[in-house]
This record gives structure tokens, sequence and C-alpha cells, in this order.
């Protein structure tokens, strides 16, 4: 694994970057999120807040289960304004 | 045993914005400072606002807050070392109609003798700054325009407010949460959180929507009610516009983001105050409708995410800042209604001076929580989301 190992490609971080925040002490995913906008792209975190989870649990030495995945949010999937707005039933 | 700062001259309750900026400016100007904060910085109202900064309000004492902290954001990436991500593309003020259009004018006019840039448009003037919008869909004739309203980043600039008050020696402890407040004589004594207690003589309550559970302790009651807003954010998109758009009549904000999304809010009807934080179906389709009315172009664009936030608010919409009467040393910094992140820069540089010299301009006293006593309040009417 090089430092140019891609953890959210959303947003273009690399597992160095993330390392780098969680040293500054950015110690939570959601300190993660807000520093860094990990998670925050059209994906919604699907793929790296797994990934920097286990970066994070490494780093910290704590359990998966202690660490907290940031709250879910709507829409499931992108839905186009254009389709949120129409009152077709 | 303590896992905590024992001692200190100021305690804060509260990581927001408001907070860091106190915990950075007094610690700067000597005093010893202590921040406890119940989750990570910026997890309340700060990290979920709009983040915009608006000059343009109906109250003069608004208006001149607002200002004043326009200036010091514009010099505080210099200051701090630290980028905020300020950038200036204006707001725009939808007019719709004479009666609106007399209330606009009402407020340049205000406005301009504080020495605020600030014009009333035409249609044909909205649309050269913002082109996507269509006129007819959004019921306009006309807006007021301020090139120098604008963004700045909540999340870097709490961050670089947190750092530059550590590097001057202020604590800053988070996921740790006050569970009593002692006092002695009508005094504040010390202040318990779960990981120990620490005495001081000096609280600053800047909790935010929790500010009045944290008031509640002591027996102070604040007329502060929570309200849960909402904002939803789209994909990326190529640079379209800068200004932020707002109407005051539908409660609708929105402008594009740096990074290219679309970044907006809207009051759901009937919305009810409480500690709600669930999302709503009703916002994306008000949101959505709204949106898409102002700006027609933008119905393909997809929406990627919806969050909720609490708007603190108070009876005139304006915050509540300074000691409190019956409490000596029991300070208040909340109640700001959805206006808390612009107004900091202002609100904390006046809780400093009055902290560290003991100065209380009129400013201030006008924002003292004894102006809810039987006087007649002046209501701020320049509101959205």
């Amino acid at each position: 694994m090089s430092d140019k190992t891609f953890i959210c490609r959303c947003e273009d971080l690399t597992i160095d970057e993330i390392e780098q925040a969680i040293d500054e002490g950015y110690t939570t995913l959601e300190e993660l999120k807000c520093r860094l906008r990990l998670g925050m792209g059209p994906c919604q975190g699907r793929g790296c807040l797994s990934l920097a989870r286990r970066v994070l649990c490494e780093k910290t030495d704590k359990s998966t289960n202690e660490i907290l995945v940031p709250t879910s949010r709507p829409p499931e999937v992108p839905v186009s304004l254009g389709t949120l707005a129409s009152d077709e039933k | 045993m303590n896992k905590i700062e024992p001692k200190a001259d100021v305690v804060i309750i509260g990581g927001g914005v408001n907070g860091c900026s106190l915990a950075y400016q007094l610690a700067k100007k000597g005093k010893k400072v202590v921040l406890v904060e119940k989750s990570y910085l910026c997890s309340g109202a700060t990290g979920r606002c709009g983040a915009g900064i608006r000059q343009q309000w109906s109250t003069k004492e608004n208006a001149e807050l607002a200002i004043k902290s326009v200036k010091i954001f514009e010099g505080l990436e210099k200051e701090l070392g630290q980028d905020i991500g300020l950038r200036q593309g204006g707001y725009l003020i939808a007019v719709h109609d004479k009666k609106d259009m007399m209330q606009a004018q009402k407020n340049v006019k205000m406005q301009k003798s504080l020495g605020l840039d600030v014009s009333v448009l035409t249609p044909d003037e909205i649309v050269k700054i913002v082109p996507i919008l269509d006129i007819k869909g959004m019921k306009a004739i006309g807006a007021t325009f301020c090139p120098t309203d604008g963004h700045v980043d909540p999340f870097k600039t709490t961050h670089a407010y947190a750092k530059a008050a550590q590097k001057n020696g202020a604590k800053l402890y988070k996921f740790t949460s006050v569970t009593d407040i002692k006092t002695n004589n009508k005094r504040i004594l010390s202040v318990i959180t779960d990981k120990g207690e620490i005495k001081t003589n000096i609280l600053i309550n800047a909790a935010g929507a929790w500010s009045k559970k944290i008031a509640e302790i002591v027996g102070v009651k604040l007329p502060n009610k929570p309200f849960r807003k909402e904002i939803l954010v789209t994909e990326r998109v190529k640079p379209i516009f800068k200004a932020m758009v707002i109407s005051f009549k539908d409660g609708i904000y929105f402008s594009q983001q740096d990074e290219g999304q679309i970044l907006g809010g809207i009051p759901i009807p009937n919305e009810k105050s409480g500690y709600l934080t669930v999302p709503t179906f009703d916002f994306l389709y008000h949101m959505s409708k709204t949106l898409t009315r102002y700006a027609p172009n933008l119905k393909h664009v997809n929406v990627i995410r919806q969050w909720t936030g609490y708007y603190d608010v108070t009876p005139d919409a304006r915050p509540i800042i300074g000691e409190i009467d019956k409490i000596k040393g029991f300070i208040q910094c909340n109640g700001f209604s959805g206006h808390g992140f612009m107004l900091s820069p202002m609100v904390t540089k006046l809780l400093t001076d009055y902290i560290v010299e003991g100065k209380s301009p009129d400013i201030l006293e006008s924002l003292n929580l004894r102006r809810f006593k039987g006087k007649k309040i002046v209501k701020e009417v320049s509101v959205v989301g």
C-alpha cells in the first residue's frame, strides 16, 4: 500500500491525508468528515467510511465497534431536483 | 481523579464557532481558558449551517454587528495564519411586491448610512448577477444586493480558532459534558463535568440549542426555543453563480459552494419547536419545488444529501449576549436564531472586551437578557431558513 492509495474516491482523499488528519487530533469519523470532506461525495461514504474506520482503528488502537459511523443522510441514492419537485404520483 | 484542568479564569461551554472564537480571544489576552464540548468541535449548529455571511439586516444593531463581523472575517486568515475559506460573492435578496420594496428601500437606506455598499437592483440587473434565475418563476420585481456579503467555511474557521486558542494556552476538551454548576451567594463557583470539576468565577454559556438546558441548572430561564432546520446539497456542477440568493417571503436561501455543489434551505410549513433531528420529505419537496421555480435549469441536478440542525430562536430573533443580573459571572452567548456563525466575530469581541476590560457599550447592553423584561422589543424581520 503506497501513501497515494485512495480511501475516498469521490473527494480524492489518500490514506496519507487521512493519517495526517488523525495525527492532528481528528480522531472520529465525524471529525474526519468535517476536516477532509471524507464521505461527502455522490457515493455518500459507501466505499470510504469502512476503509477510513480501519485506518482509525489501527492508528488509535481501537476496535471497529468502538468507532461510530456518521449518521447516514437521505436520500438513499441521488435524486434530481426535478423528480423531487414533481407532483406526479 | 480529575482528568481535566482543575481551575480556570474562564470556562466556556460549547465548541462551536462562538465558543472557539471566545477561547482564542480570551487566551490571547492572558486569561486561563478551559472549553468543554459534549461532542466534537462544530458538531452543533456551526457545522450544520448554511455558511453565509450577510450584512443586509432590518435592525440597525444587527446590521452594525454584521458589518463589523465581515471586517473581522476579512482579516481573520492573516490573524490566525490559517485558511478560513472566505469568498465574497454577495447576497442577492429578492423583492416580490410593493410592500416588500418599501421595506427593502428602508433597509438599504439604513445600511448605507452605516457605510455599506448595497443597492436596489432591477430584474435585468438580477439576471446579470445570477444568470440562472427565472424572474417570472421567482416572482421578483427587484432585489437588493451587497457585493461584500458572502461565505466563510464554518469547519475551517472553527478549527482555526481552536488551534490558535490552544497555541495561546487554552485547554479544549471535546466529548466532555457538563453535569452540574455550583454557585454560592449568586456567584459562579465551579463547573462539574463527567471528567471532573473546574473551579472558575466566569462561565460562558455558548451551547447553542442546549444553552437553555445549561441555564436551567442554575435556575435561569432563557426564552430560547430550538427549531429544527434543514438543508440539502446537490452533486458538484461547474461554476454557475457566485451570489447567495435569498427571499424573506419564501424563506429560501441557496448558493453554489466552492467545490461546485448547490446548497440551500427553506422552512417547512408549520414546523414546531423541539429537539427533533429526523430529516423530512416535506422539506425535500418544498425546497425542490421552490428552487426549481427560482432556477428551472437546476431540475436535472441531483440532490445527494439532506441534514438537520437547530436554530436557537429568541422572541426578537436577536442573540442573548452578556452577564446575567441574577448570577455574577454567568455569561450568555446564545440565542442566535440562525445567525450565530455570521455574527460571531463581533459578538465574541464585545464579550472579550467586557470580560477582560469591563467595557459595556450600548450595543452589548441592547443584547442582554434583561431586554425581555416588560419592555417592547424590536423584532428582526430579515430572517430566512
